[in-house]
């Protein structure tokens, strides 16, 4: 258990209440409840932000960087995630986005949506391969990519070996900026503007790649304040003469914020596009089980609707969904392979494809010996028996079946059970009484 | 060396619970570290004869069996039986009902897709009693 995941999701202690909320939500049974307080197992959390969401104290806190972190570098480049667009009201002028964000403080402002046409491309190159696994699968979410690590390692060849938009974007952003500017790659530095905390753990302990091309990512929620009345004066007719929106992205790069966005960008038909961390699990088994045998792609997103729906924006999901689907629909249809030459996708080389495999995360092998698996599974099944199965979280653990692993594995006791010290406080009651009536004789 | 065996009943056409025994199948062998190559096999190969039970006969069990070399699974069922198993085993061949069809069933692959995945495939059948099927997948 020596893996060193970096998450992007801490707990407020001062907050936390122990109460099951969180617990009986993660959909990697990573929590359990000690001492009163949630602690999650890193190995299997998966960064998707459920306990986030669902956490009526807010003390689960998403970990990214605050806005001045970006003083760090002489020069800032934004990178605001397709989402953002979906944060605003009477948002009309894609543009003033990017105005916003320099009149915030940073010089220069690249469209991840760009980076998902750019994505689409690599990814419709790889299709067209005949020798591809099928179904390829999304590389775009990196909770449903730790997912995937955890519970379903055996699926990891079918990922697509190309980088997430944001990724491509920040290459791309960093090469051009120099460029133009003849400034060194380590004066500037690329923040993206994120919805979730995955994308923040992605960033330091990248999946598939060896190090990010991101420096930070600060959270819309953050910035959504300053950037609101920024979008305010510019809609007052105060647009200054800056200079912007040289990298926009098409509608179709727009459109990966919902989910479904992905799949039509790359013009696949046998695509299927799954949103919810639980469906994605339901799904990635149907897949296991070879029962999607004509589907050659899958695009998978932890969030409901998609990024969208991330746990670290403003507006509620189906809103924001809604606002992106008109904002699409106004923006001039241009195809992607349009938009995007084979010569740009070759030209970014290494910087669009993985340089490192994907392994597995082994957290749910309950020995390195096969034979002491066994032996433990046993242990586990005559516990699980023990327990009342109610799955009432009391213990700490979700589950009963999790209680009598943790146990075995040597992080829970018997009488973390409710019931079962309760029955334990009974017979004891019932000996005393017993031993106090032998005695009276 | 250990062993370790478990029973899992499949009822015929109840599909609430259809592929369950499957998925508790898959989960074990992740706990148990079975490598993932193996899993991948074993889990389509088990999904199909667990759909198998369900749609076609009149119900029965899968038992699976673990050793350090290799897992066995069987699949065993009271039922019609099948009167020209190399017909059955035949890719596209299917005797599934329209019903099943419309559910995404019964294409013709099971059998097919089972042999083709395990590393020792046999199987035996009686018309008007019933189908034993033996699967063995090598984890080395």
């Amino acid at each position: 258990m020596a893996l060193k995941n970096l998450h992007s999701v801490k707990l407020d202690k001062g907050k936390c209440v122990g109460c099951t909320g969180c617990l009986k939500r993660c959909p990697t049974e990573a929590i359990r409840i000690r001492k009163g307080r949630a602690t999650i197992i890193d190995e299997l959390c998966i960064d998707c932000g459920e306990c986030i969401r669902v956490c009526q104290q807010h003390a689960k806190i998403a970990v990214t960087d605050p806005l001045s972190s970006i003083n760090r570098f002489k020069y800032k480049i934004a990178l605001p995630a397709p989402a953002l667009f979906g944060q605003f009201k009477k948002l009309t002028d894609v543009n003033s986005i990017s105005r916003g964000l320099l009149r915030m403080g940073f010089n220069y402002v690249f469209d991840v949506s760009r980076g998902a046409d750019i994505a689409s491309r690599a990814i419709m190159e790889k299709l067209k391969n005949p020798s591809c696994p099928h179904p390829l699968i999304s590389s775009a979410c990196p909770a449903v990519l730790r997912l995937i690590q955890v519970r379903f390692p055996e699926l990891i060849d079918n990922v697509v070996d190309v980088r997430s938009p944001m990724e491509i974007a920040a290459s791309a952003a960093k090469r051009e900026f120099c460029e133009k500017n003849g400034v060194k790659p380590e004066e500037v530095g690329c923040f993206f503007i994120t919805p979730c905390a995955a994308k923040a753990t992605a960033i330091r302990n990248p999946i598939g790649h060896k190090k990010s091309a991101v420096d930070g990512a600060i959270s819309i929620i953050e910035i959504y304040g300053l950037l609101s009345s920024q979008l305010r004066r510019d809609r007052m007719g105060d647009s200054d003469d800056l200079d912007t929106r040289t990298h926009g992205g098409t509608a179709l790069g727009i459109g990966w914020a919902r989910s479904g966005g992905e799949s039509l960008a790359i013009e696949e038909e046998e695509a299927l596009a799954v949103d919810g961390i639980e469906n994605v699990s339901k799904v990635l088994e149907e897949i296991e089980n070879d029962r999607l045998p004509d589907l050659k792609y899958f695009e998978g997103l932890a969030c409901d609707g998609g990024c969208v729906g991330g746990p670290i924006v403003f507006e509620n999901v189906y809103i924001a969904r809604n606002r992106i689907r008109k904002l699409v629909v106004d923006l001039p249809k241009e195809k992607i392979s349009d938009a995007v030459t084979l010569e740009e996708v070759k030209q970014l080389g290494n910087d669009v494809c993985f340089d490192k495999p994907i392994e597995p995360i082994e957290a749910m092998k309950l020995d390195q010996d096969f034979s002491e698996a066994l032996k433990k599974m046993d242990q586990i099944e005559e516990i699980r028996k023990k327990l009342p199965g109610l799955d009432c979280g009391s213990c700490g653990s979700p589950t009963c079946q999790a209680l009598a692993e943790d146990i075995v594995r040597g992080y829970a006791r018997e009488l973390d059970c409710l019931f079962l010290l309760k029955q334990k406080v009974t017979d004891m009651a019932k000996q005393m009484v017993e031993v106090s009536e032998l005695t009276r004789e | 060396m250990s062993i370790l065996k478990e029973e899992f009943p499949v009822a015929a056409m109840d599909f609430v619970t259809a592929g369950e025994a499957s998925a508790q199948i898959k989960r074990m062998l992740k706990k148990l570290g079975v490598d993932p190559g193996v899993i991948r096999r074993l889990a389509i190969a088990c999904y199909e004869a667990e759909i198998n039970l369900v749609i076609h006969s009149d119900g029965g069990k899968l038992m699976l069996e673990l050793n350090p070399d290799n897992v066995t699974l069987i699949s065993e069922d009271v039922g019609p039986g099948i009167p020209d198993i190399d017909l059955a085993m035949s890719e596209g061949y299917s005797t599934a009902s329209d019903d099943v069809r419309m559910m995404g069933f019964g294409a013709g692959m099971g059998l097919a897709n089972m042999a083709r995945n395990a590393d020792h495939f046999n199987i035996e059948s009686i018309v008007g009693e019933g189908t034993k099927i033996e699967m063995v997948f090598d984890i080395k």
